[in-house]
């Protein structure tokens, strides 16, 4: 049997897999953007105690290596008296670590806003919170769309590594298949070629970002 | 008949930047109705003091009170306290204010520039809102302008639109900080033609300017500001005619050569 017709009868398999990839990434980025957002905020606004506490925070999830993180989660967390279906785990891991590299992103865009945008609104009586919802936020939006864009894929990315705590991604589906069939090549190029979809489905997000900045921006 | 209440009373405002005096012990009032133009060299503290009056600049010391109501701080002396975020953005909502460099938002349309206050501060309908906001736009001849986004208009453009954004707060004063000194010579009568009616109209104006023929002609007080005090309060006419400082003999002879 080639590797294709492996490939083509576990499809299953693969679906399952990349089922898996893409809604603990959905999962984690409906927590983490809205999250990183916090973060950043707490981070630019919040009084010197907790901004370092959280700064100190952010700098020790963005030092260490994920799949150390996501040990740490899985088999750790159970020793403490909270145990996680490896899933839940991976999610918990993937959320914790984006959303550390998004609270730093957002809190570099705030503050490339330009100082008179935000002083323009303080003068016509916009509160805090107005402030980051109507001129902050849409603004950054739209200008770190790239480096959110980034964000995604290197998290789509990490999201492989969580097979090692048997999550049933798309690259344990590969591993799954390529064992089983002793054919490493075409599952391997196969989830190969699904991340790859998978990241230009973001790109194709970014690039329309960029669209509307270009139309409002010029 | 009792005096009526100044539309903004300055007194004893100090603004200390790290042991640079940009303010000392500036009392000041502006009538209601009336547009008065803060002229003096550079440096002389006339932005400070303007950005001062909206709290955009804290005093020091001193008070400011709008139509009679404090801003920024609440009580006097020892009892003196800072306004909370809430109160000071309400009581911003009565000074609007045109900046040098427009500061239009820029992800937002000129009709959304326009409205953005009204609508999200002093939560007017948006309907309502965006029919005024178009008038005004109409009445600073961009009535066409109101679906593009700032960054299509010229210089002059971008500051009619930040006049009608303060005209639609329908404030007590507007604030205007050097709003020609950042356009192209060509745009600056564009501008101050627009700043010239709203004068005639009895709109309560104060103006940090470099023009001084515009100062002349439109003010009905001229405040001349040095080394962060204020030197002369004095009609248009008297200042130019028979300025009673040095100071501002010295500045008229030069600014009347110099922009």
């Amino acid at each position: 049997m080639n590797g294709l017709q492996v490939v083509w009868e576990n499809r299953a398999v693969f679906l399952w897999g990349a089922g898996n990839t893409v809604s603990l990434v959905l999962g984690c980025l409906l927590l983490s953007l809205p999250l990183g957002v916090l973060g950043a905020v707490v981070l630019t606004e919040a009084a010197a105690p907790l901004r370092r506490l959280l700064a100190e925070l952010v700098d020790l999830l963005r030092c260490v290596p994920f799949l150390l993180l996501a040990y740490v989660v899985y088999y750790g967390l159970p020793e403490l008296g909270l145990r996680l279906d490896s899933w839940w785990a991976g999610l918990v891991s993937l959320t914790l670590y984006t959303t550390a590299y998004l609270a730093e992103i957002f809190r570099s865009a705030f503050r490339a806003v330009a100082k008179d945008d935000i002083e323009a609104a303080q003068a016509f009586g916009l509160s805090r919170s107005l402030l980051y919802r109507r001129i902050i936020l849409p603004q950054v939006a739209i200008t770190a769309a790239p480096m959110i864009g980034n964000q995604i894929i290197t998290t789509i990315r990490d999201s492989a590594l969580l097979m090692i705590i048997t999550v049933q991604e798309l690259t344990f589906a590969a591993n799954f298949v390529s064992a089983n069939h002793f054919t490493p090549f075409a599952p391997f190029a196969a989830a190969v070629g699904l991340y790859l979809l998978l990241s230009l489905v973001v790109e194709e997000g970014v690039r329309r970002m960029e669209r509307v900045r270009r139309l409002r921006y010029g | 008949m009792a005096e009526t209440v100044p539309a903004i009373a300055v007194r004893g405002v100090c603004k200390d930047f790290g042991g640079f005096e940009a303010l000392r012990d500036i009392d000041l009032d502006i009538a209601p109705g009336t547009t008065t133009c803060i002229l003096g060299p550079s440096g002389s503290g006339k932005s400070t003091l303007l950005r001062c009056l909206n709290w955009l600049e804290e005093p020091s010391a001193g008070s400011i009170r709008i139509d009679g109501a404090p801003i920024g701080r609440i009580g006097t002396g020892k009892a003196a306290r800072p306004m909370d975020r809430r109160a000071l953005a309400a009581a911003r909502t009565r000074i609007a204010m045109v900046f040098q460099h427009f500061a239009l938002w820029p992800h937002l349309t000129v009709l959304g520039n326009v409205t953005e206050a009204p609508v999200h501060v002093l939560g007017r309908p948006r309907r309502e809102a965006e029919a005024e906001g178009r008038s005004i736009l109409a009445r600073v001849g961009l009535a066409e302008k109101a679906d593009m986004y700032p960054h299509t208009l010229s210089g002059g453009q971008k500051q009619r639109v930040a006049i009608s954004r303060a005209l639609a707060m329908r404030p007590r004063v507007i604030l205007f900080d050097e709003p020609t000194s950042a356009l192209d010579p060509e745009m600056v009568g564009e501008v101050l033609g627009v700043i010239r009616e709203l004068a005639r109209e009895g709109l309560t104006m104060v103006i940090v300017t470099h023009e001084m023929s515009f100062a002349r002609d439109v003010a009905d007080t001229i405040v001349f500001m040095e080394g962060g005090c204020i030197r002369e309060v004095a009609t248009p006419h008297d200042f130019f005619t028979a300025p009673r400082t040095d100071r501002a003999k010295g500045f008229i002879l030069r600014g009347s050569s110099t922009p």
